[in-house]
């Protein structure tokens, strides 16, 4: 069952210097009970796509396309009506959680908020209940620690403490970008131990944001590499790591270091004017003359693994 | 903690006693004897008139007038620990009784024209920051910049002609009922409304833009939410800084604007010593003064870290 459907969506800023299309006609499913990663390097478009969901973005941004959640189109609800799906029904887990969170208020009562907001619940019950929460993301004596600011945490705690606030109304699918980003390799092992659990017990969908494709290996169940605003490869996990179609996909893996430490030649593009044709093609090992006009649509290349390249055309 | 208010106090008396030295230095640098001063005073009673050099021989032997200028400021300076401040030359009353006597005008009328500047100021620049760029803004900006720019004794006189003279709806000047206050108060608060709400825009405006902001809405919380539980605290400590050193300076006497209205004041009760050369009071208002704006300022610091935690604290 299709929890989330993306449909044709494009993200695009306006700015002095011309149009900034990070998100280009992307579509993307994220099913009932499963884990979509959203891979690529910084700057591809991953974090404009995960806040164009939510319409989170600045106003000078323009989104059109779909986005169908349980058969409405987020795009188009009324405001007041996306304020209810927002962190109740959809939760998202913020990049950097140390300006995420407000610094004059303390972690209980931001957690609490969700609790006060959705559930209508009393002040003490819902501070009570955003105890419970910073039990289950295993902060040491919560009720204390809820009392306390932001600065007065860690940064595995507050990561934790932002994953209890997007887990407090129990949503049905959690948008997390770049979870264990900036956190020591410990720290990032026990966030997603964590979140394997929460996910696991909670029946929630996720949408994985992030760079590290170790990382989308231990959670996710599909992912999509995604390379200057458009997806390019869309595959199962398994599928994928037994071999990735795209060549920007195959160059992303060896990148890493336990696979090579490959670096990707070139530069990433600009997304204000991208190159024609394919857009990796300047980058490309396999280039031919056709992807230097060609802009290849995404295909399937096996059962379970689509990529956007001419070599599967 | 505590060595922090050990650290505080040091600089408290040393501000006072350079800035208390300073005013002490300057005005016996000043041309004419003191003791020629207090002689017109205590035998003449008359400003106009000399006094005859015994007059003057007999006032600093009996005031020990000879001493060097360092002796006399210590003398004074222990009294003044002690809270004798001395007496008027002019009046022979004391000078801290001179100054409680006043207190209370000055106290009201700065309280009020700082509430005014909060009550209006705060409103509108949040108005203006949630409508950025709008006609509102723009206009809300438009006012503040006119606010800021205007000379307030010319705003002073401007708004007795019109309100006082032509409609006759407020008294001129003096000291009285709630409808004195009316015009000194808006003479005083146009400018500290304008510099709040301006500071209270900005501010605005800059935590509007902060990624917590986003998780907020993200949380689905509603606009209202956001600006009160979110924002407003977050934009709230630039103000408190600015109105602090705004309400001292009020506190300190607004010298001027408490001559245009005979505000019978701190700041008037500066300036009338200052042209009697009564040298005491000079010292005991400048003192207070001083005073004043240094506790202000104790006050916010610890008012401080309960609108940011991040200050102080553990």
């Amino acid at each position: 069952m299709t929890l989330l459907s993306i449909e044709h969506l494009n993200s695009h800023f306006m700015t002095v210097d011309g149009i900034v299309r990070a998100v280009d006609d992307v579509s993307l499913e994220i099913g009932e009970n499963e884990t979509l990663g959203l891979v690529g390097e910084s700057g591809c478009g991953k974090t404009v796509l995960a806040l164009s969901l939510l319409r989170l973005l600045s106003e000078n941004t323009k989104t059109d396309g779909r986005v169908i959640y349980k058969g409405r189109d987020l795009l188009k609800l009324k405001e007041k009506e996306l304020r209810g799906v927002r962190g109740k029904e959809i939760a998202h887990i913020f990049q950097n959680p140390l300006s995420s969170l407000n610094p004059v208020l303390t972690v209980g009562f931001q957690i609490s908020e969700p609790f006060l907001r959705h559930q209508g619940l009393k002040k003490s019950i819902a501070n009570s209940r955003a105890v419970q929460m910073l039990g289950l993301v295993r902060i040491p004596s919560a009720p204390d620690r809820a009392k306390e600011y932001p600065h007065e945490f860690s940064g595995g705690m507050r990561q934790r403490a932002m994953i209890a606030m997007g887990l407090a109304c129990s949503p049905s699918l959690i948008i997390a970008d770049e979870p264990t980003r900036g956190l020591d390799v410990t720290i990032q092992a026990q966030i997603v131990e964590l979140m394997k659990d929460l996910i696991k017990n909670s029946g929630a969908s996720m949408l994985l944001i992030t760079h590290d494709l170790s990382l989308a290996a231990q959670l996710c169940d599909k992912v999509a590499v995604m390379y200057s605003g458009e997806i390019v490869e869309y595959a199962d996990i398994k599928e994928f790591f037994k071999g990735p179609a795209h060549p920007y996909a195959r160059n992303f893996l060896e990148s890493v270091p336990s696979r090579g430490m490959k670096p990707i030649r070139g530069i990433s593009p600009s997304l204000i004017n991208p190159p024609p044709g394919c857009r990796f093609h300047p980058r490309c090992d396999c280039s031919m003359d056709m992807c230097k006009s060609v802009h290849p649509p995404l295909t399937e290349v096996k059962d379970g693994q689509h990529a956007r390249c001419l070599l599967y055309a | 903690m505590l060595n922090n208010i050990l650290k505080r106090s040091g600089i408290f008396c040393m501000v006072l006693t350079v800035s208390t030295s300073l005013v002490f230095f300057m005005l016996h640098s000043l041309p004419g004897e003191n003791a020629e001063v207090m002689a017109k005073y205590i035998f003449l009673g008359n400003v106009e008139l000399n006094p005859s050099n015994e007059e003057v021989q007999l006032v600093k032997e009996k005031f020990d007038l000879d001493r060097s200028l360092l002796s006399q400021y210590y003398s004074w300076a222990t009294n003044a620990f002690h809270g004798d401040l001395g007496r008027s030359y002019k009046t022979n009353a004391p000078v801290r009784e001179e100054i409680l006597i006043r207190l209370p005008a000055t106290i009201t009328l700065a309280l009020i024209a700082v509430l005014m500047s909060l009550l209006i100021g705060m409103p509108l620049g949040i108005l203006a920051a949630v409508k950025q760029n709008s006609t509102t803004d723009y206009l809300c900006s438009a006012t503040a910049v006119l606010g800021i720019s205007m000379p307030n004794f010319w705003l002073a006189l401007l708004l007795i002609m019109v309100f006082s003279l032509a409609l006759k709806l407020t008294p001129t000047i003096g000291y009285g009922g709630p409808s004195h206050l009316i015009l000194p108060v808006v003479t005083l608060g146009t400018a500290t409304t304008a510099v709040v709400m301006r500071l209270t825009r900005s501010s605005t405006l800059e935590v509007m833009r902060q990624d917590y902001i986003r998780t907020a809405r993200g949380k689905g919380l509603d606009h209202r939410d956001i600006m009160i539980t979110h924002s407003l605290k977050n934009a709230l400590i630039p103000i408190i800084t600015m109105v602090g050193l705004e309400f001292g300076h009020l506190l300190g006497g607004a010298v001027i604007i408490e001559t245009i209205f005979a505000w019978p004041g701190i700041g008037r009760l500066l300036i009338d010593s200052i042209s009697a050369r009564d040298i005491p009071v000079i010292q005991g208002t400048v003192l207070f003064i001083t005073l004043m704006y240094m506790l202000l300022n104790f006050t916010i610091d610890i008012l401080y870290p309960i609108f940011d935690p991040r200050i102080g604290g553990s």
